[in-house]
Protein backbone atom coordinates (compact mmCIF):
# COMPACT_ATOMS: atom_id res chain seq x y z
CA UNK A 1 0.00 0.00 0.00
CA UNK A 2 1.14 3.35 -0.99
CA UNK A 3 1.49 6.05 1.91
CA UNK A 4 -1.44 8.33 2.27
CA UNK A 5 -1.49 12.14 1.14
CA UNK A 6 -3.18 14.43 2.60
CA UNK A 7 -4.85 15.52 -0.18
CA UNK A 8 -6.59 12.55 -0.79
CA UNK A 9 -10.28 12.46 -0.02
CA UNK A 10 -10.89 11.47 3.82
CA UNK A 11 -13.71 8.95 4.30
CA UNK A 12 -15.26 8.29 7.11
CA UNK A 13 -13.26 5.30 9.15
CA UNK A 14 -16.54 3.25 9.10
CA UNK A 15 -16.16 2.35 5.20
CA UNK A 16 -12.52 2.23 5.51
CA UNK A 17 -12.28 -0.05 8.14
CA UNK A 18 -13.87 -3.70 8.46
CA UNK A 19 -15.21 -5.03 10.92
CA UNK A 20 -13.16 -7.87 12.03
CA UNK A 21 -15.55 -10.76 12.98
CA UNK A 22 -16.37 -11.99 15.95
CA UNK A 23 -13.68 -14.99 15.74
CA UNK A 24 -10.77 -12.90 14.67
CA UNK A 25 -11.38 -10.81 17.91
CA UNK A 26 -11.58 -13.48 19.98
CA UNK A 27 -8.25 -15.02 18.39
CA UNK A 28 -6.42 -11.57 18.78
CA UNK A 29 -8.03 -10.87 22.61
CA UNK A 30 -4.95 -11.93 25.23
CA UNK A 31 -8.14 -13.48 27.37
CA UNK A 32 -8.34 -15.79 24.71
CA UNK A 33 -4.56 -17.05 24.92
CA UNK A 34 -4.60 -17.07 28.58
CA UNK A 35 -7.51 -19.21 28.17
CA UNK A 36 -6.23 -21.80 26.25
CA UNK A 37 -2.40 -21.56 28.46
CA UNK A 38 -4.69 -22.67 30.90
CA UNK A 39 -6.31 -25.49 29.57
CA UNK A 40 -2.49 -26.31 28.69
CA UNK A 41 -0.84 -26.32 31.61
CA UNK A 42 -3.64 -28.27 33.30
CA UNK A 43 -3.24 -31.08 30.72
CA UNK A 44 0.14 -31.39 31.04
CA UNK A 45 -0.11 -31.03 34.90
CA UNK A 46 -2.76 -33.86 34.56
CA UNK A 47 -0.46 -36.04 32.19
CA UNK A 48 2.41 -35.72 34.90
CA UNK A 49 0.46 -37.00 37.54
CA UNK A 50 -0.30 -39.98 35.33
CA UNK A 51 3.07 -40.95 35.06
CA UNK A 52 4.49 -40.40 39.13
CA UNK A 53 4.27 -44.22 39.44
CA UNK A 54 6.07 -45.34 36.74
CA UNK A 55 8.94 -42.08 36.90
CA UNK A 56 8.79 -41.71 41.18
CA UNK A 57 6.78 -44.67 42.63
CA UNK A 58 4.79 -42.32 43.88
CA UNK A 59 0.67 -41.90 43.34
CA UNK A 60 -1.08 -39.13 44.30
CA UNK A 61 -3.84 -40.84 46.18
CA UNK A 62 -7.25 -41.30 44.72
CA UNK A 63 -6.40 -39.09 41.64
CA UNK A 64 -3.81 -41.67 40.57
CA UNK A 65 -6.71 -44.19 39.30
CA UNK A 66 -7.10 -41.51 36.31
CA UNK A 67 -6.00 -42.27 33.30
CA UNK A 68 -3.46 -40.13 31.38
CA UNK A 69 -5.29 -37.39 28.91
CA UNK A 70 -3.15 -39.34 26.49
CA UNK A 71 -4.82 -42.27 27.07
CA UNK A 72 -8.37 -41.00 26.70
CA UNK A 73 -7.33 -38.98 23.43
CA UNK A 74 -6.25 -42.27 22.09
CA UNK A 75 -9.38 -44.13 23.48
CA UNK A 76 -11.50 -40.98 21.82
CA UNK A 77 -9.76 -42.13 18.67
CA UNK A 78 -10.92 -44.72 18.52
CA UNK A 79 -14.30 -44.41 19.86
CA UNK A 80 -15.34 -41.67 17.48
CA UNK A 81 -14.61 -43.91 14.01
CA UNK A 82 -17.65 -46.24 15.78
CA UNK A 83 -20.97 -45.28 14.25
CA UNK A 84 -22.45 -46.30 17.78
CA UNK A 85 -20.64 -43.94 19.67
CA UNK A 86 -22.68 -41.05 17.17
CA UNK A 87 -25.88 -42.63 17.51
CA UNK A 88 -25.54 -42.27 21.51
CA UNK A 89 -25.62 -38.73 20.53
CA UNK A 90 -28.04 -39.01 18.34
CA UNK A 91 -30.32 -40.74 21.14
CA UNK A 92 -29.46 -38.05 23.54
CA UNK A 93 -29.68 -35.10 21.18
CA UNK A 94 -33.17 -36.23 20.35
CA UNK A 95 -34.14 -37.00 24.29
CA UNK A 96 -32.87 -33.59 25.11
CA UNK A 97 -34.15 -31.76 22.51
CA UNK A 98 -37.54 -33.15 22.35
CA UNK A 99 -37.89 -32.98 26.32
CA UNK A 100 -36.95 -29.47 25.79
CA UNK A 101 -38.88 -28.39 23.07
CA UNK A 102 -42.02 -29.43 24.77
CA UNK A 103 -41.68 -27.93 27.76
CA UNK A 104 -41.26 -24.70 25.87
CA UNK A 105 -44.25 -25.10 24.32
CA UNK A 106 -46.11 -25.67 27.40
CA UNK A 107 -44.17 -23.36 29.72
CA UNK A 108 -44.22 -20.22 27.53
CA UNK A 109 -48.16 -19.85 27.55
CA UNK A 110 -48.45 -21.07 31.06
CA UNK A 111 -46.25 -18.85 32.37
CA UNK A 112 -47.37 -15.93 30.34
CA UNK A 113 -50.78 -16.85 31.14
CA UNK A 114 -50.11 -17.01 35.06
CA UNK A 115 -48.74 -13.48 34.55
CA UNK A 116 -51.43 -11.79 33.21
CA UNK A 117 -54.37 -13.20 34.28
CA UNK A 118 -55.12 -13.22 38.14
CA UNK A 119 -57.39 -15.97 38.10
CA UNK A 120 -55.52 -18.75 35.56
CA UNK A 121 -52.38 -17.68 38.80
CA UNK A 122 -54.86 -18.24 41.67
CA UNK A 123 -55.98 -21.72 40.44
CA UNK A 124 -52.84 -22.89 38.93
CA UNK A 125 -49.65 -21.34 40.88
CA UNK A 126 -50.18 -23.11 44.20
CA UNK A 127 -50.20 -26.72 42.87
CA UNK A 128 -47.63 -25.62 40.46
CA UNK A 129 -45.86 -24.21 43.31
CA UNK A 130 -46.02 -27.88 44.77
CA UNK A 131 -44.38 -30.01 41.96
CA UNK A 132 -41.69 -27.38 41.47
CA UNK A 133 -39.82 -28.57 44.05
CA UNK A 134 -39.76 -32.35 43.36
CA UNK A 135 -36.50 -33.01 41.77
CA UNK A 136 -37.34 -34.54 38.17
CA UNK A 137 -34.98 -37.65 38.94
CA UNK A 138 -37.70 -38.47 41.59
CA UNK A 139 -40.06 -38.49 38.79
CA UNK A 140 -38.35 -41.36 36.66
CA UNK A 141 -39.60 -44.63 38.74
CA UNK A 142 -42.85 -43.04 38.56
CA UNK A 143 -42.85 -42.36 34.89
CA UNK A 144 -41.01 -45.47 34.44
CA UNK A 145 -44.11 -46.98 35.34
CA UNK A 146 -46.80 -44.84 34.32
CA UNK A 147 -45.34 -44.37 30.36
CA UNK A 148 -45.30 -47.32 28.23
CA UNK A 149 -42.12 -47.07 26.53
CA UNK A 150 -38.49 -46.04 28.65
CA UNK A 151 -38.25 -43.76 25.65
CA UNK A 152 -41.12 -41.58 26.68
CA UNK A 153 -40.51 -41.82 30.62
CA UNK A 154 -37.15 -40.36 29.54
CA UNK A 155 -38.32 -37.91 27.46
CA UNK A 156 -41.15 -36.78 30.44
CA UNK A 157 -38.49 -36.26 33.19
CA UNK A 158 -36.23 -34.45 30.79
CA UNK A 159 -39.39 -32.39 29.85
CA UNK A 160 -40.10 -31.40 33.81
CA UNK A 161 -36.60 -30.53 34.00
CA UNK A 162 -36.93 -27.72 31.97
CA UNK A 163 -40.61 -26.98 32.01
CA UNK A 164 -40.54 -25.53 35.72
CA UNK A 165 -37.89 -23.42 34.97
CA UNK A 166 -38.73 -21.85 31.76
CA UNK A 167 -42.49 -21.44 33.55
CA UNK A 168 -40.86 -19.73 36.62
CA UNK A 169 -38.79 -17.52 34.26
CA UNK A 170 -41.53 -16.36 32.19
CA UNK A 171 -43.60 -15.53 34.73
CA UNK A 172 -41.13 -13.25 36.51
CA UNK A 173 -40.24 -11.64 33.78
CA UNK A 174 -43.64 -10.76 32.73
CA UNK A 175 -44.73 -9.66 35.63
CA UNK A 176 -41.69 -7.23 36.19
CA UNK A 177 -42.29 -5.27 32.92
CA UNK A 178 -41.88 -2.09 33.63
CA UNK A 179 -45.63 -0.61 34.36
CA UNK A 180 -44.52 2.53 32.46
CA UNK A 181 -44.11 0.34 28.49
CA UNK A 182 -47.67 -1.12 29.35
CA UNK A 183 -49.14 2.60 30.00
CA UNK A 184 -47.59 3.89 27.07
CA UNK A 185 -48.63 1.65 25.08
CA UNK A 186 -52.33 1.72 26.50
CA UNK A 187 -52.07 6.03 25.94
CA UNK A 188 -51.17 5.49 22.28
CA UNK A 189 -54.74 3.42 21.71
CA UNK A 190 -52.86 -0.40 22.00
CA UNK A 191 -55.62 -2.60 23.01
CA UNK A 192 -55.61 -6.20 25.02
CA UNK A 193 -54.34 -8.32 22.01
CA UNK A 194 -51.41 -5.05 20.90
CA UNK A 195 -49.99 -4.56 24.98
CA UNK A 196 -49.81 -8.91 24.99
CA UNK A 197 -48.04 -9.12 21.56
CA UNK A 198 -46.22 -5.83 21.26
CA UNK A 199 -45.34 -5.15 24.70
CA UNK A 200 -45.19 -7.99 27.17
CA UNK A 201 -44.26 -11.00 24.67
CA UNK A 202 -41.03 -9.04 23.59
CA UNK A 203 -40.66 -7.83 27.20
CA UNK A 204 -40.78 -11.11 28.06
CA UNK A 205 -38.47 -12.45 25.46
CA UNK A 206 -34.90 -11.80 27.84
CA UNK A 207 -36.40 -13.78 30.50
CA UNK A 208 -37.35 -16.44 27.98
CA UNK A 209 -34.17 -17.28 26.63
CA UNK A 210 -32.88 -17.14 30.34
CA UNK A 211 -35.18 -19.56 31.04
CA UNK A 212 -34.39 -21.67 28.17
CA UNK A 213 -30.43 -21.56 28.75
CA UNK A 214 -31.00 -22.66 32.12
CA UNK A 215 -33.53 -25.14 31.42
CA UNK A 216 -31.25 -26.76 28.99
CA UNK A 217 -28.29 -27.65 31.44
CA UNK A 218 -31.13 -28.95 33.36
CA UNK A 219 -32.49 -31.37 30.49
CA UNK A 220 -28.38 -32.65 30.15
CA UNK A 221 -28.22 -33.69 33.71
CA UNK A 222 -31.93 -35.18 33.62
CA UNK A 223 -31.34 -37.05 30.69
CA UNK A 224 -27.95 -38.23 31.33
CA UNK A 225 -29.19 -39.96 34.82
CA UNK A 226 -32.23 -41.16 33.23
CA UNK A 227 -30.69 -42.60 30.53
CA UNK A 228 -28.11 -44.65 33.33
CA UNK A 229 -31.06 -45.61 35.41
CA UNK A 230 -33.27 -47.32 32.64
CA UNK A 231 -30.38 -48.71 31.35
CA UNK A 232 -29.67 -49.95 27.70
CA UNK A 233 -32.61 -52.52 27.01
CA UNK A 234 -34.02 -53.34 23.69
CA UNK A 235 -36.64 -50.49 24.39
CA UNK A 236 -34.47 -47.60 25.17
CA UNK A 237 -31.56 -47.99 23.12
CA UNK A 238 -27.90 -45.71 24.04
CA UNK A 239 -26.83 -42.31 24.33
CA UNK A 240 -24.39 -40.68 26.44
CA UNK A 241 -25.50 -41.85 29.32
CA UNK A 242 -25.86 -45.26 29.18
CA UNK A 243 -22.48 -45.04 27.25
CA UNK A 244 -21.32 -43.92 30.41
CA UNK A 245 -22.72 -46.36 32.20
CA UNK A 246 -21.38 -49.51 29.98
CA UNK A 247 -18.19 -48.17 30.15
CA UNK A 248 -18.07 -48.12 34.03
CA UNK A 249 -19.46 -51.67 33.53
CA UNK A 250 -16.86 -52.64 31.30
CA UNK A 251 -14.13 -50.44 33.73
CA UNK A 252 -12.70 -48.54 31.29
CA UNK A 253 -11.67 -45.21 32.89
CA UNK A 254 -10.58 -43.97 29.51
CA UNK A 255 -14.51 -44.82 27.94
CA UNK A 256 -15.85 -43.13 30.81
CA UNK A 257 -13.78 -40.01 30.82
CA UNK A 258 -14.47 -39.83 26.60
CA UNK A 259 -18.21 -39.99 27.82
CA UNK A 260 -17.82 -37.19 29.96
CA UNK A 261 -15.98 -34.95 27.57
CA UNK A 262 -18.76 -35.17 25.49
CA UNK A 263 -21.53 -34.72 27.20
CA UNK A 264 -19.37 -31.43 27.85
CA UNK A 265 -19.23 -30.71 24.20
CA UNK A 266 -23.06 -31.93 23.92
CA UNK A 267 -23.67 -29.14 26.38
CA UNK A 268 -21.45 -26.52 24.93
CA UNK A 269 -23.16 -27.16 21.77
CA UNK A 270 -27.07 -26.66 23.05
CA UNK A 271 -26.12 -23.56 24.82
CA UNK A 272 -24.48 -21.97 22.34
CA UNK A 273 -27.31 -22.85 19.70
CA UNK A 274 -29.65 -21.12 22.32
CA UNK A 275 -27.54 -18.08 23.10
CA UNK A 276 -27.04 -17.68 19.14
CA UNK A 277 -30.79 -17.78 18.44
CA UNK A 278 -31.31 -15.22 21.71
CA UNK A 279 -29.08 -12.59 19.85
CA UNK A 280 -31.28 -13.55 16.45
CA UNK A 281 -34.77 -12.85 18.40
CA UNK A 282 -33.61 -10.08 20.25
CA UNK A 283 -31.42 -7.62 18.32
CA UNK A 284 -31.58 -4.70 20.41
CA UNK A 285 -29.82 -6.82 23.38
CA UNK A 286 -26.76 -6.38 21.70
CA UNK A 287 -27.08 -2.65 22.57
CA UNK A 288 -26.35 -2.99 25.86
CA UNK B 1 -33.92 28.27 16.26
CA UNK B 2 -35.62 28.18 13.01
CA UNK B 3 -37.58 31.71 12.82
CA UNK B 4 -39.15 30.78 9.20
CA UNK B 5 -41.16 28.03 11.26
CA UNK B 6 -43.24 30.56 12.81
CA UNK B 7 -44.90 32.20 9.65
CA UNK B 8 -46.36 28.41 9.60
CA UNK B 9 -46.71 27.73 12.62
CA UNK B 10 -49.85 25.79 14.28
CA UNK B 11 -52.62 28.03 15.69
CA UNK B 12 -53.66 26.09 19.40
CA UNK B 13 -57.23 25.19 18.35
CA UNK B 14 -57.52 22.08 20.73
CA UNK B 15 -56.35 21.11 24.40
CA UNK B 16 -58.50 23.42 26.96
CA UNK B 17 -58.20 21.73 30.55
CA UNK B 18 -60.07 22.33 32.79
CA UNK B 19 -59.36 20.34 36.18
CA UNK B 20 -61.86 21.93 39.11
CA UNK B 21 -61.72 21.42 42.42
CA UNK B 22 -59.93 18.11 42.10
CA UNK B 23 -59.42 15.94 45.27
CA UNK B 24 -57.75 12.67 45.44
CA UNK B 25 -57.51 10.33 48.65
CA UNK B 26 -54.97 7.75 48.24
CA UNK B 27 -56.56 4.76 51.22
CA UNK B 28 -54.14 1.93 51.47
CA UNK B 29 -55.29 0.22 54.92
CA UNK B 30 -57.79 3.11 56.07
CA UNK B 31 -55.03 5.45 56.43
CA UNK B 32 -56.47 8.04 54.17
CA UNK B 33 -53.49 10.12 53.19
CA UNK B 34 -54.39 13.25 51.03
CA UNK B 35 -52.79 13.69 47.95
CA UNK B 36 -54.00 16.72 45.99
CA UNK B 37 -57.03 18.92 47.85
CA UNK B 38 -59.21 21.08 46.29
CA UNK B 39 -57.18 21.63 43.04
CA UNK B 40 -58.48 23.81 40.59
CA UNK B 41 -56.74 24.83 37.16
CA UNK B 42 -57.82 26.02 33.88
CA UNK B 43 -55.18 25.72 30.58
CA UNK B 44 -55.91 27.14 27.54
CA UNK B 45 -55.54 25.96 23.99
CA UNK B 46 -52.02 25.61 23.19
CA UNK B 47 -50.79 26.81 26.58
CA UNK B 48 -47.53 25.62 28.15
CA UNK B 49 -48.44 24.95 31.65
CA UNK B 50 -45.40 24.31 34.01
CA UNK B 51 -46.36 22.44 37.16
CA UNK B 52 -43.13 23.09 40.20
CA UNK B 53 -43.21 21.89 43.84
CA UNK B 54 -41.84 20.08 46.30
CA UNK B 55 -40.95 16.10 45.73
CA UNK B 56 -43.93 14.01 46.75
CA UNK B 57 -46.57 16.93 46.41
CA UNK B 58 -49.02 15.11 44.41
CA UNK B 59 -48.07 16.88 40.93
CA UNK B 60 -48.14 13.60 39.51
CA UNK B 61 -50.79 12.27 40.65
CA UNK B 62 -52.78 15.07 39.23
CA UNK B 63 -51.13 14.40 36.42
CA UNK B 64 -51.53 11.17 36.45
CA UNK B 65 -55.60 11.41 37.04
CA UNK B 66 -55.46 13.57 33.40
CA UNK B 67 -53.77 10.70 31.22
CA UNK B 68 -56.11 8.10 33.36
CA UNK B 69 -53.78 5.63 35.13
CA UNK B 70 -55.05 6.86 38.48
CA UNK B 71 -58.90 7.97 40.01
CA UNK B 72 -59.81 11.14 41.36
CA UNK B 73 -61.80 11.48 44.36
CA UNK B 74 -63.87 14.57 44.10
CA UNK B 75 -64.04 17.36 41.61
CA UNK B 76 -64.10 16.64 37.60
CA UNK B 77 -61.41 17.11 34.85
CA UNK B 78 -62.65 18.57 31.37
CA UNK B 79 -60.47 18.31 28.36
CA UNK B 80 -62.15 20.08 25.47
CA UNK B 81 -65.80 20.16 27.14
CA UNK B 82 -65.68 16.62 27.46
CA UNK B 83 -65.64 15.39 31.27
CA UNK B 84 -62.88 13.37 31.64
CA UNK B 85 -63.14 12.27 34.97
CA UNK B 86 -65.00 12.91 38.15
CA UNK B 87 -66.90 11.16 40.86
CA UNK B 88 -69.40 9.53 38.45
CA UNK B 89 -66.34 7.84 36.37
CA UNK B 90 -63.10 8.61 39.09
CA UNK B 91 -61.29 7.12 36.38
CA UNK B 92 -60.46 8.68 32.82
CA UNK B 93 -60.04 6.60 29.58
CA UNK B 94 -56.93 6.16 28.15
CA UNK B 95 -56.88 7.77 24.50
CA UNK B 96 -54.09 9.22 22.48
CA UNK B 97 -55.38 12.83 22.83
CA UNK B 98 -53.31 12.23 26.31
CA UNK B 99 -50.10 11.24 25.86
CA UNK B 100 -47.55 10.86 28.55
CA UNK B 101 -43.52 11.70 28.50
CA UNK B 102 -42.06 9.31 31.33
CA UNK B 103 -39.14 10.68 33.94
CA UNK B 104 -37.15 7.63 32.92
CA UNK B 105 -38.67 7.37 29.42
CA UNK B 106 -40.54 4.71 28.27
CA UNK B 107 -39.34 4.31 24.42
CA UNK B 108 -39.90 0.15 23.68
CA UNK B 109 -36.25 -0.72 23.88
CA UNK B 110 -37.16 -3.73 21.48
CA UNK B 111 -38.13 -1.56 18.75
CA UNK B 112 -36.11 0.74 17.31
CA UNK B 113 -36.48 4.61 16.89
CA UNK B 114 -38.78 4.38 13.83
CA UNK B 115 -40.66 1.61 15.10
CA UNK B 116 -41.44 3.22 18.56
CA UNK B 117 -42.31 6.91 16.65
CA UNK B 118 -44.69 4.52 14.43
CA UNK B 119 -46.25 2.68 17.21
CA UNK B 120 -49.44 4.85 17.91
CA UNK B 121 -50.27 4.97 14.64
CA UNK B 122 -49.79 1.65 13.82
CA UNK B 123 -51.74 0.43 16.40
CA UNK B 124 -54.71 3.00 16.16
CA UNK B 125 -54.75 1.53 12.68
CA UNK B 126 -54.34 5.27 10.91
CA UNK B 127 -52.51 4.58 7.77
CA UNK B 128 -50.94 1.45 6.23
CA UNK B 129 -48.21 0.08 8.33
CA UNK B 130 -45.73 1.07 5.51
CA UNK B 131 -46.83 5.04 5.65
CA UNK B 132 -46.45 4.79 9.37
CA UNK B 133 -42.79 3.41 8.97
CA UNK B 134 -42.31 6.47 6.56
CA UNK B 135 -43.95 8.96 8.09
CA UNK B 136 -42.13 8.14 11.76
CA UNK B 137 -38.95 8.54 9.69
CA UNK B 138 -40.20 12.17 8.30
CA UNK B 139 -40.94 12.80 11.80
CA UNK B 140 -37.69 11.86 13.65
CA UNK B 141 -35.35 13.72 10.44
CA UNK B 142 -37.65 16.86 11.32
CA UNK B 143 -36.60 16.38 14.70
CA UNK B 144 -32.91 16.13 13.82
CA UNK B 145 -32.92 11.95 15.04
CA UNK B 146 -32.41 11.34 10.65
CA UNK B 147 -28.89 9.61 11.74
CA UNK B 148 -30.36 7.16 13.91
CA UNK B 149 -33.72 6.35 13.01
CA UNK B 150 -32.78 2.50 12.74
CA UNK B 151 -31.03 2.78 16.52
CA UNK B 152 -32.90 0.58 19.13
CA UNK B 153 -33.23 2.94 22.18
CA UNK B 154 -29.91 1.48 24.16
CA UNK B 155 -27.58 3.07 21.20
CA UNK B 156 -28.50 5.99 21.39
CA UNK B 157 -27.65 9.35 24.04
CA UNK B 158 -30.68 9.77 26.99
CA UNK B 159 -31.24 13.23 25.00
CA UNK B 160 -31.68 11.62 21.81
CA UNK B 161 -34.28 9.04 23.38
CA UNK B 162 -36.06 11.75 25.04
CA UNK B 163 -36.45 13.61 22.04
CA UNK B 164 -37.67 10.39 19.74
CA UNK B 165 -39.99 9.59 22.71
CA UNK B 166 -41.73 13.67 22.15
CA UNK B 167 -41.76 12.90 18.22
CA UNK B 168 -43.48 9.45 19.20
CA UNK B 169 -46.32 11.54 21.15
CA UNK B 170 -46.97 14.15 18.85
CA UNK B 171 -47.07 12.15 15.61
CA UNK B 172 -50.53 10.89 17.15
CA UNK B 173 -51.72 14.84 17.11
CA UNK B 174 -52.49 14.38 21.10
CA UNK B 175 -54.76 17.50 22.51
CA UNK B 176 -52.33 17.27 25.39
CA UNK B 177 -48.73 16.64 25.88
CA UNK B 178 -48.06 15.29 29.49
CA UNK B 179 -44.54 15.56 30.61
CA UNK B 180 -43.60 13.96 34.06
CA UNK B 181 -39.74 15.45 34.81
CA UNK B 182 -38.54 14.17 31.42
CA UNK B 183 -35.35 16.20 31.80
CA UNK B 184 -34.80 15.75 35.18
CA UNK B 185 -31.38 13.40 35.22
CA UNK B 186 -29.49 15.78 32.59
CA UNK B 187 -26.62 17.72 32.59
CA UNK B 188 -27.40 20.98 31.94
CA UNK B 189 -25.77 21.57 28.45
CA UNK B 190 -27.80 18.49 27.34
CA UNK B 191 -31.05 20.23 28.74
CA UNK B 192 -30.37 23.73 27.15
CA UNK B 193 -30.53 21.79 23.96
CA UNK B 194 -33.75 19.49 25.11
CA UNK B 195 -35.51 22.89 26.28
CA UNK B 196 -34.60 24.67 22.44
CA UNK B 197 -35.99 21.45 20.45
CA UNK B 198 -39.19 21.28 22.66
CA UNK B 199 -39.82 24.44 21.95
CA UNK B 200 -38.70 24.43 18.33
CA UNK B 201 -41.56 21.47 18.48
CA UNK B 202 -44.03 23.34 20.09
CA UNK B 203 -43.90 26.47 17.85
CA UNK B 204 -44.70 23.76 15.24
CA UNK B 205 -47.77 21.90 16.82
CA UNK B 206 -49.08 24.30 19.25
CA UNK B 207 -50.25 21.59 21.53
CA UNK B 208 -51.34 21.95 25.10
CA UNK B 209 -47.91 20.77 27.20
CA UNK B 210 -48.40 20.04 30.72
CA UNK B 211 -45.21 20.09 32.35
CA UNK B 212 -43.72 19.34 35.66
CA UNK B 213 -40.54 19.79 36.75
CA UNK B 214 -38.45 20.46 39.71
CA UNK B 215 -36.50 23.47 37.52
CA UNK B 216 -37.41 27.13 38.34
CA UNK B 217 -35.68 28.18 35.20
CA UNK B 218 -37.09 25.16 33.24
CA UNK B 219 -40.47 26.08 34.46
CA UNK B 220 -39.70 29.88 33.41
CA UNK B 221 -38.06 29.26 30.61
CA UNK B 222 -40.60 27.19 28.74
CA UNK B 223 -43.69 28.14 30.02
CA UNK B 224 -46.67 30.62 29.35
CA UNK B 225 -47.44 29.88 33.20
CA UNK B 226 -46.18 28.65 35.90
CA UNK B 227 -48.06 27.10 38.81
CA UNK B 228 -46.31 26.82 42.19
CA UNK B 229 -47.93 24.29 44.32
CA UNK B 230 -48.06 23.63 48.08
CA UNK B 231 -46.16 20.36 49.89
CA UNK B 232 -48.76 17.58 50.38
CA UNK B 233 -51.35 17.92 49.73
CA UNK B 234 -51.23 19.75 46.26
CA UNK B 235 -52.87 23.21 46.34
CA UNK B 236 -52.15 25.96 43.82
CA UNK B 237 -50.21 27.89 45.90
CA UNK B 238 -49.23 30.31 43.50
CA UNK B 239 -50.05 31.48 39.50
CA UNK B 240 -46.85 33.15 37.65
CA UNK B 241 -48.01 34.71 34.22
CA UNK B 242 -44.58 34.21 31.88
CA UNK B 243 -44.63 37.37 29.58
CA UNK B 244 -41.51 36.92 27.93
CA UNK B 245 -41.75 37.17 24.41
CA UNK B 246 -41.34 34.31 22.24
CA UNK B 247 -39.53 32.46 20.11
CA UNK B 248 -37.41 32.14 23.48
CA UNK B 249 -33.87 31.27 23.32
CA UNK B 250 -30.84 30.95 25.04
CA UNK B 251 -30.21 34.59 24.92
CA UNK B 252 -33.76 34.76 27.20
CA UNK B 253 -32.19 33.36 30.12
CA UNK B 254 -29.69 36.23 30.95
CA UNK B 255 -32.59 39.15 30.48
CA UNK B 256 -33.62 41.27 33.15
CA UNK B 257 -37.03 39.86 33.19
CA UNK B 258 -35.93 36.11 33.36
CA UNK B 259 -34.16 37.31 36.25
CA UNK B 260 -36.97 39.22 37.48
CA UNK B 261 -39.55 36.02 37.14
CA UNK B 262 -37.11 33.68 38.71
CA UNK B 263 -36.77 35.56 41.95
CA UNK B 264 -40.76 35.96 42.44
CA UNK B 265 -40.98 32.27 41.74
CA UNK B 266 -38.06 31.18 43.85
CA UNK B 267 -39.96 33.25 46.95
CA UNK B 268 -42.86 31.32 46.88
CA UNK B 269 -41.00 27.59 46.06
CA UNK B 270 -38.22 27.60 49.09
CA UNK B 271 -41.23 28.72 51.20
CA UNK B 272 -42.78 25.37 50.44
CA UNK B 273 -39.73 23.25 49.74
CA UNK B 274 -38.96 24.51 53.31
CA UNK B 275 -42.54 22.81 54.49
CA UNK B 276 -41.84 19.69 52.74
CA UNK B 277 -38.04 19.43 54.41
CA UNK B 278 -39.68 19.45 57.89
CA UNK B 279 -42.30 17.45 57.42
CA UNK B 280 -40.02 15.14 56.32
CA UNK B 281 -37.52 15.62 59.27
CA UNK B 282 -41.02 15.07 61.64
CA UNK B 283 -41.77 11.60 59.63
CA UNK B 284 -38.33 10.64 60.07
CA UNK B 285 -38.62 11.97 63.79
Amino acid sequence: MSAVTIDQPQTPPSKTFRRRSKFERAISSLGFWRGLAGILVFLVLWEAAAYLKATLDFTIPFFGKLPAPTLVAAAAAEVVVQPGYWWSWVESFKRVLGGFIIAMILGIPFGLALAVNKYFRDVFFPPFEILRPIPPLAWVPASLIFWPTNEMSIIFVTFLGAFFTIVINVLGGARTIDVRYLRAAQSMGANQWHLFSRIILPGTLPSIFTGAAVGMGITWNVVLAAEMVSGGGSQAGGGLGFFIWSSYMGGSMEHIIVGMISIGIAGYLSSALIRWLGERTMPWQRAF
Amino acid sequence: MRPQDFSSGAVATKGAISIRNVTKIYDPDGAQVMAVDNCSMDIAPGEVCMIVGPSGCGKTTLLNAIAGFHSITEGEIILDGVTLCSPKQPLAGQSADRIVVFQNGALFPWKTLAENVAYGPMVQRRWPKAECLERARTALKEAGLGAVVDKYPGEVSSGMARRAEIVRALINDPKVLLLDEPYRAMDALTKQIMHEALLEMYDRTKVTIYFITHDLEEAIFLGDKVYVMTTRPCRVKKVIDINLPRPRDYTTLTTEAFRLLVKEADEAVHEEALKAFKAGEREMA
